[in-house]
């Protein structure tokens, strides 16, 4: 019976895909563009963060990495909440009229994998050789010349740090539902459909998309492994 | 900028949680000259390099450095400060290939590589056996080829002051016979001064002009080589020279 469920999903994905539905491909179009505008913020936001914090030691260091631990696990559903209430017309941020459209899943999406990000980065560069730093400043390189040296030394991390915030946001349903209100043609991603198709009974269509979904990130993962495994093996 | 000194130190200290490390009256390097620091771990050898780096800076005195004089808590402008270097006894490179690492030094300058800065670019990396290991992963090389590299990329930018920390530490004959060779080659072609700390007696004999020995963070004796081997006037050096004072 679930064979052929998965079966039927498989097929039915198929013929979605090679028929260019455009039901699917909207969908597919909307996830690419919210998850990767976020993913493109939450860098724009987590890598400087991370850097500075995996560089600098000041006072309440432990305080903002304790938090930024925090917000790496925080539930993705009460961040949706949390932003839910900014948007709502009561609330702080109520009147940019961000609630049910892409840029408040945008908005949700970025919290969500900047700590990721911020935190990955802090982990990659703290791991660069202090040595190096030292030595790198010996040859007269400036601050700024030795800091740009240590965020390359530290690519690798930096890299996973962006797969990290990818994959927590792309495979999301909680927030994205809450905020977007799964409206079909403008708010619906893989995460949500899935959700309303199984609801509506709808298994083939929704085994389609969990495959769909998969498929992204496994390109995305696969893509960024073989840029990693490029930058291990490096001229031998 | 006509002395004959590159460093004149005067009453100099360090001190790390309140332990004086290091407490030097006085100790002039010569222009030219390849000075040899001696003497026990622990002794503030390591911490005079750092001062003279300018990586850290001294708690008192002052450091008269190519001309200028430099107190406490001051350290020379960048481009003063870009005339003396350290190699350490660990290198640490980045993980890109050897050409990348040795050229560092100049692309922070903002140097320019034409073909004749790359002949002698190429030139360095032959003399240290590096030549056709130049796209190699800087990271993928043996502890001896990394140390030269770390040598190639100290003297690519001609710097009038070399400071070594043993250098050949842990390295196997091979290795430390290119890298004497091309540090004595080097003060004669840049008349530039070096500063060595070494555990190596023979390699000091080998290499200084002068030899200081520190023990307890004081300069016990500053002597030419052959008047430190063969005549030293201090109890400790005598001590130091027979094994006496543990390395």
């Amino acid at each position: 019976m679930s064979s052929n469920i998965l079966a039927e999903g498989v097929l039915e994905a198929l013929s979605l895909l090679i028929s260019m539905d455009s039901y699917v491909l909207d969908i597919i179009a909307v996830s690419l563009q919210v998850s990767g505008t976020a993913l493109v913020l939450a860098a724009l936001i987590g890598i400087p963060l991370g850097a500075f914090l995996g560089l600098t030691n000041f006072p309440g260091k432990a305080l903002v990495t304790a938090l930024l631990y925090t917000g790496m696990g925080f539930p993705p559903v009460v961040i949706g909440l949390f932003v839910f209430i900014l948007l709502s017309s009561s609330g702080p941020m109520g009147s940019f009229g961000w609630l049910f459209t892409p840029y408040g899943m945008i908005m949700a999406q970025s919290i969500i994998s900047f700590p990721l990000v911020a935190g990955f980065t802090m982990t990659a560069v703290m791991g660069v050789d202090k040595n190096l730093i030292q030595q790198l400043k010996s040859l007269g390189a400036t601050k700024a010349q030795a800091t740009l040296a240590t965020l390359k030394e530290a690519r690798l991390g930096v890299l996973v740090s962006i797969i990290a915030g990818f994959g927590a946001i792309i495979s999301e349903v909680g927030a994205v539902m809450l905020v977007g209100g799964n409206i079909e043609g403008a708010t619906r991603v893989l995460t949500t459909a899935i959700v309303l198709e199984t609801r509506k009974g709808n298994f083939g269509i929704a085994i389609a998309f969990g495959i769909i979904l998969l498929t992204i990130a496994f390109i995305v993962n696969f893509t960024m492994l073989r840029l990693q495994n490029k930058e291990l093996r490096g001229n031998e | 900028m006509n002395e004959e000194f590159t460093y004149k130190m005067e009453n100099i200290s360090k001190t790390y949680a309140r332990k004086t490390v290091l407490q030097v009256e006085n100790l002039n390097i010569k222009k030219g000259e390849i000075f040899c620091l001696v003497g026990p771990s622990g002794a503030g050898k390591s911490t005079l390099l750092k001062l003279m780096n300018f990586i850290e800076t001294t708690d008192t005195g002052h450091i008269r450095f190519l001309g200028k004089t430099y107190g406490p808590s001051q350290v020379p402008p960048l481009n003063l400060k870009r005339e003396v270097t350290t190699v350490f006894q660990r290198s640490a490179l980045m993980t890109t290939s050897v050409w990348n690492n040795v050229i560092y030094p100049l692309k922070i300058r903002g140097k320019k590589i034409d073909e004749n800065e790359m002949k002698r670019i190429e030139k360095i990396l032959d003399d240290l056996g590096l030549l056709k290991l130049k796209s190699r992963r800087a990271d993928k090389l043996s502890g001896g080829e990394a140390q030269r590299v770390a040598l190639a990329r100290a003297i690519v930018f001609r710097p009038t002051v070399l400071l070594l920390d043993e250098p050949t530490a842990n390295l196997d004959p091979a290795n430390i016979h290119i890298i004497e060779t091309i540090i004595s080659k080097y003060v004669q072609e840049v008349d530039s001064s070096i500063v060595m700390i070494t555990h190596n007696i023979f390699q000091a004999r080998r290499m200084a002009d002068r030899i200081a020995l520190l023990h307890k963070g004081k300069v016990i004796e500053i002597n030419s080589k052959n008047e430190f081997f063969e005549n030293p006037h201090e109890d400790v050096t005598k001590d130091f020279l027979s094994g006496r004072i543990i390395f």
